[in-house]
Formats: C-alpha cells, sequence, structure tokens
C-alpha cells in the first residue's frame, strides 16, 4: 500500500542556493529514481523524487515556486504528507555504468549512485549552472571512484554543460550503460551523445502530475504516463517518443512547446 | 474473439471492455494506446466547451482498495480536442466521446462537435459528483436528463449514452428517463461521493473537499446499480465500477450488462487489464460451452 500517509520531518539541510532536503521516517520500500506526492496542506500537492531511500526517506526541493516554497518553509518538527513511492525506478545495470544529474535533477539520481554495491563500476558526471547549485558532490564521492562535475560558467569542474562533458568521458571509457535525470533540454541532447556512442541509457522523465498514481492521464508522453509507465524510460523509448524535447501538456491538458 | 462480439446500440465492439472516462483520455495517444493494448472501445475524457485547468492539488487519496478523486474534468475544451479524436479514431476501435456541459445547449454544441470529429457515440456525463454546476448536480433530477438526452439525440445521427450517479435514490426513474426521452444506452455507475479526512492535519485531503470513490470498494454499488437497471429498462446497460478482472466484468455481465468498463484498475495494472479480462472471459466461455457473451447478459436474473 502507497496511499496517503502523514510524516514528521526530523531533519533538514541546506544544500546550495535555494536547495533543501527534508528527512523523515517512512516505512515503505523505495527504489532509486522513485518518487513520492508531497503535501503541504493548503498549498498543493507536487511530486518529489526520493533522494534517500534507506530507512530515513528524505526528498531535494529546489525552490520555483508557491509549493516548493512552502516545503523550503517547512521547519523541523513539522508534518507534510506523502503518497507514494510512485513509478518505474532505475534498474541497476550489469557491468560499468555511468550516472548523469543536472540541477536539481542530482537529487533523484543519487540513490542510483549508492545502489552499486561496487564503487568501481559507478562512475558519475554532475552538472549545473554554477558551482553553488552543485549538489550531493561529497555524497556522490562516497559512493564512487570516479566523479566529475561541469558548471555552465565554469566556477567549478569542467567549463561547459553536463553533456560536453558526457560527450568526453564516453569517448574515453566504455559504459554498458547512463542513467540520467535533469531538465528535458540536457536529456534531449544526452541522447543524441548516446546514440552517438552507443550506449543504452536509462533517463528520468518530468511531465505536469496530478494523480501521480497512472490514473488521470494528466502527465502522458506519447500515450504513455511518466508516472506509472516511468519516470525511468529507456533511452530507446524516449527516441520513440514525438513528444520528447519539444513539448507538453499544461493543466488542461493542452499541448505545449516545452 | 468472435465470441466476444457485443453490439451497442448499433455500434460494435470486437469485445465488451472499455476504457472509461477519465482514464488517460484526454490525448489521442493514450486512447489510442488502450484500443492498441485491447479495449473493445474507448471513451474519452469528458470534455467541455471551454479548456479547464481543474482543481489544484491534492486531487487523489489513494487506500487499499479504493481511491477518491476529485480532478474537476480538466480538459483541454472540444476545439482542441479535435487533434486528439484523429489520433484515437485512427486506432480502429469506436470512440465514444464523453461530454459535460452546465446548460442543455451547450451539451448539445459540444456532442455535436464531438460527432463531427468522429465519435462513434456520445456518452453524456449527468453523474461527476464534485463540479459545481455540472454533473451529478443535473443527473439526479429525472426531469433534466430527460431533457438533455432529448435535446442531445434530436441533434445528432451517433447513438446517446447517458452515465448515472449512483448518489441517488431515484436511479431506476433517471435511468427510465433517459429511455423514455430516446437515448441509446446507459452507463453505470460514475463514483460514488465521498471525502477523506487527515487525522494530523485535522482537514479534508482533497482540495475541493469532495470526490468521488472508485475502485473495487465500489463495485458491489456498481453491480446492485446495474442489476436493478436491467430489470426497469430495456436500452442496453454498460457496467462500470470497480472491475479489476475478469471475474468482476463477468459479474456484471451477468447483472446484465452488455459492456463493461474499466477505470480504476489502469492505475495499478496498466492497459495489460483489458486483454487480462478478455482472455479470462474467453475461457470462462470455452470451460461452460458458451458460445456467444452475449448468452450470458443477465443470467444472474434467471436465478432470483
Ligand atoms: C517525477 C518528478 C520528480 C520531481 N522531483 C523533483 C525533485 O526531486 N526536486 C525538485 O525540486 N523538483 C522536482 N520535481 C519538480 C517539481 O515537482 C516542481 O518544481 C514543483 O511541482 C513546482 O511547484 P511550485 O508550486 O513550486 O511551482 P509552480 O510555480 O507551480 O510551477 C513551476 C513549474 O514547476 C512545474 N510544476 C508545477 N506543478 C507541477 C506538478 N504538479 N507536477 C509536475 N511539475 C509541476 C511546472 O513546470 C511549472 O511550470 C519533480 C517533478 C516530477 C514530475
Ligand atoms: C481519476 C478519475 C477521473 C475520472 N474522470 C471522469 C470523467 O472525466 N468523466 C466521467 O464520466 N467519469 C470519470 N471518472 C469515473 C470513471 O469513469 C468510472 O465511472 C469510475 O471511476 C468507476 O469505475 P472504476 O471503479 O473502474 O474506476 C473518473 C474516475 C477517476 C478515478
Ligand atoms: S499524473 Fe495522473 S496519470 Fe500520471
Amino acid at each position: 500500500m502507497n496511499g496517503n500517509e502523514v510524516v514528521r520531518v526530523i531533519d533538514k539541510v541546506s544544500e546550495g542556493r535555494g536547495i533543501t532536503t527534508l528527512r523523515f521516517e517512512l516505512d515503505r520500500t523505495v527504489r532509486p529514481g522513485q518518487f513520492f506526492m508531497v503535501w503541504v496542506p493548503g498549498v498543493d500537492e507536487v511530486p518529489m523524487s526520493a533522494s534517500y531511500i534507506g530507512k530515513l526517506k528524505g526528498i531535494t526541493v529546489r525552490e520555483v515556486g508557491e509549493a516548493t516554497k512552502a516545503l523550503s518553509s517547512v521547519k523541523v518538527g513539522e508534518m507534510i504528507g506523502i503518497r507514494g513511492p510512485y513509478g518505474r525506478g532505475f534498474m541497476q545495470p550489469a557491468g560499468r555504468y555511468l550516472v548523469v544529474g543536472g540541477g536539481t535533477g542530482i537529487a533523484a539520481v543519487l540513490p542510483a549512485i549508492e545502489m552499486s554495491k561496487d564503487r568501481s563500476i559507478v562512475d558519475v558526471a554532475l552538472g549545473a549552472r554554477t558551482s553553488s547549485e552543485l549538489i550531493f558532490e561529497e555524497r556522490a564521492r562516497k559512493a564512487s571512484d570516479h566523479v566529475m562535475v561541469s558548471t555552465d560558467d565554469g566556477s567549478k569542474g569542467h567549463h561547459g554543460t553536463v553533456v560536453s562533458l558526457v560527450d568526453e568521458m564516453l569517448s574515453k571509457r566504455s559504459y554498458s550503460q547512463l542513467i540520467a535525470c535533469g531538465p528535458e533540454k540536457m536529456l534531449f541532447y544526452l541522447l543524441e551523445v548516446c546514440k552517438k556512442h552507443g550506449v543504452e541509457s536509462q533517463m528520468s522523465l518530468e511531465r505536469f502530475m496530478k494523480c501521480g498514481s497512472g490514473l488521470c492521464g494528466s502527465c502522458v508522453i506519447d500515450g504513455r504516463r511518466v508516472c506509472a509507465d516511468g519516470p525511468v524510460f529507456l533511452g530507446r523509448e524516449i527516441d520513440e517518443m514525438k513528444e520528447f524535447g519539444r513539448s507538453k501538456r499544461d493543466e488542461a491538458g493542452r499541448s505545449v512547446p516545452l | 474473439m468472435k465470441g466476444l462480439r457485443t453490439v451497442l446500440a448499433g455500434v460494435t465492439l470486437g469485445n465488451p471492455t472499455m476504457l472509461a472516462s477519465g482514464m488517460m483520455g484526454e490525448t489521442g495517444a493514450s486512447l489510442a494506446k488502450a484500443a492498441m493494448s485491447g479495449a473493445g472501445a474507448v471513451v474519452t475524457k469528458s470534455v467541455g466547451l471551454e479548456p479547464r485547468e481543474g482543481y489544484k492539488n491534492p486531487t487523489l487519496y489513494e487506500a487499499d482498495g479504493y481511491y477518491i478523486n476529485a480532478m474537476g474534468l480538466p480538459n483541454p475544451g472540444i476545439r482542441l480536442f479535435k487533434e486528439e479524436m484523429r489520433e484515437a479514431v485512427s486506432s480502429g476501435v469506436p470512440v465514444f466521446g464523453s461530454v459535460f456541459a452546465s446548460s442543455i445547449k451547450d451539451f448539445v454544441t459540444v456532442a455535436s462537435n464531438m460527432e463531427e470529429i468522429g465519435a462513434s457515440a456520445i456518452e453524456l456525463n449527468l453523474s461527476c459528483p464534485h463540479a459545481k454546476g455540472y454533473g451529478m448536480e443535473m443527473g439526479i433530477d429525472p426531469e433534466m436528463v430527460h431533457d438533455i438526452v432529448r435535446e442531445v439525440k434530436g441533434s445528432l445521427k451517433v447513438p446517446v449514452f447517458a452515465k448515472l450517479t449512483p448518489n441517488t435514490h431515484s436511479l431506476i426513474e433517471v435511468g427510465q428517463a433517459v429511455e423514455r426521452a430516446g437515448g441509446d444506452g446507459v452507463v453505470a455507475i460514475n463514483t460514488v461521493k465521498a471525502i477523506a479526512i487527515s487525522v494530523e492535519f485535522r482537514r479534508p485531503v482533497l482540495s475541493n473537499i469532495y470526490g468521488g470513490l472508485s475502485g473495487p470498494a465500489v463495485k458491489p454499488i456498481g453491480l446492485r446499480s446495474v442489476y436493478d437497471l436491467y430489470d426497469n429498462i430495456d436500452i442496453p446497460i454498460i457496467g462500470v465500477g470497480g472491475i479489476d478482472d475478469w471475474r468482476d466484468a463477468m459479474e456484471y455481465i451477468m447483472a446484465g450488462a452488455k459492456a463493461v468498463q474499466i477505470g480504476s484498475a489502469i492505475g495499478k495494472k496498466g492497459m495489460t487489464v483489458f486483454s487480462e479480462i478478455t482472455s479470462g472471459m474467453l475461457r470462462y466461455m470455452e470451460h461452460n460451452d458458451v458460445r456467444e457473451i452475449s448468452d450470458l447478459v443477465g443470467v444472474a436474473h434467471e436465478r432470483k
């Protein structure tokens, strides 16, 4: 059962500019890449990836609007509503894999780095616009021997997008698979890079979610539900999606440019 | 699959399973996907005259055995729905266009637009339990239902079905009003008006407070509704409510439904639920030497 529950926030960490992690206890099994519907009473309920999946669960929120602002203001000891976990998560690839996180997408892929029992077979590329938005670098280093970072403004690591960093990494080393989460435009170009190097990928997509539970269809992309059939899809599945990188649906189900 | 063929007011379905309104029915691609996955027909999300964003989240409460939803009829509006219908219709199975409106005039407008853009039949949403001024607020009044069905029927060529609400003591009267007005069939049931409260927050969970109960918990109510209607009207009945597997579907058919719609089960089972149900039905028919599914419609009434 993954229905509605209320949990108490027992820890709160500021990760970077406008980015906050909330931790809480929830006795449910969560796989890397799955998400919760998180309720702030009187405000909204929004999808949030699980950034911690052990006994102590966690979400990492980037402030962009009303709901995320309210979530960032929740204090230790206060309560939030949780539904889930929902969706198909990341699967552990056989052999060496590369985990790529862009922006707040890093929160969603961190558990995919930690799911490897062998830190030498998981490499990591993390990218953000600027160093203050680069999150979980230390946490990634604890789980992987090979962590590279990039910033668009060059304030830390590789100067440029994480896509160009990954392009270099794929030229140097061979991987059985790539796991990624980040803005759709980033994923769009990342998929091109994967195809160029002949690497299969698993990517986590984002769409407007209402039910989160596979019923309403507000999150569909090319007829598939991001909340229930995804959010993780294989690169070859995404490659066939006409709407990927181009359009999404608004609250009324109208197609709008991405 | 010949034995599963069913005919609803002249519309032929390859098998009696249909995608219920509101389940992924906002987009053409998802309707087509349900068709490809084995649904005998699909019903669109209820579409209105203008685009609607629906209610703010939370719009869904989930528990073991049931859901309560108050989506608030989000839809892109009938004008933008043309593109979606093109894709849905190209799937080859009949597409029932579900429509809602707050006046008879608007019902006629949206329904005729739905017909123009390719619907094989119209399903009138006279039963949504949580939209102010719509759905159930009209659908509990037999006279109102009669007038809506008559006017819509009078302006269309395709068959018109009315989707009924269980939130009334006069379900039979409403069903009879549909028949009297020339309606081609009824769909029973829509969700049951319900509420969920958070003990911790001491407030209702859904932003709209009220929502509609669906899933396994409503099956006995849906079955009773179909059973009662079968005894009191002669137009085809489509059964909906809590159907999870072939056995549930068969119960509805034996209660008197010529077809069944599947909603909430899509949440957990996805689109494979259609082929799962049809193959279960076929197996049952084989074991019991039943040639046509129509031979089973309403059989439970013979053993009163
Ligand atoms: C599967 C999934 C996992 C996510 N994981 C995270 C995460 O780990 N951390 C994080 O910070 N953000 C995550 N998001 C994005 C997050 O849900 C939105 O940023 C948030 O809903 C914005 O709400 P708001 O009220 O603050 O902003 P608003 O001002 O309401 O909206 C800002 C933008 O956020 C998006 N958005 C708003 N509501 C929703 C909704 N119900 N569903 C999807 N998108 C919405 C829209 O694109 C909108 O344009 C995730 C989204 C999805 C779909
Ligand atoms: C999320 C959701 C959205 C729905 N939207 C509509 C709708 O737009 N129009 C309608 O007539 N019924 C709608 N319904 C009702 C279903 O079509 C169906 O009648 C009801 O859920 C009972 O069937 P079930 O138990 O199989 O879900 C909706 C139900 C759910 C759960
Ligand atoms: S959010 Fe409702 S189906 Fe995905």
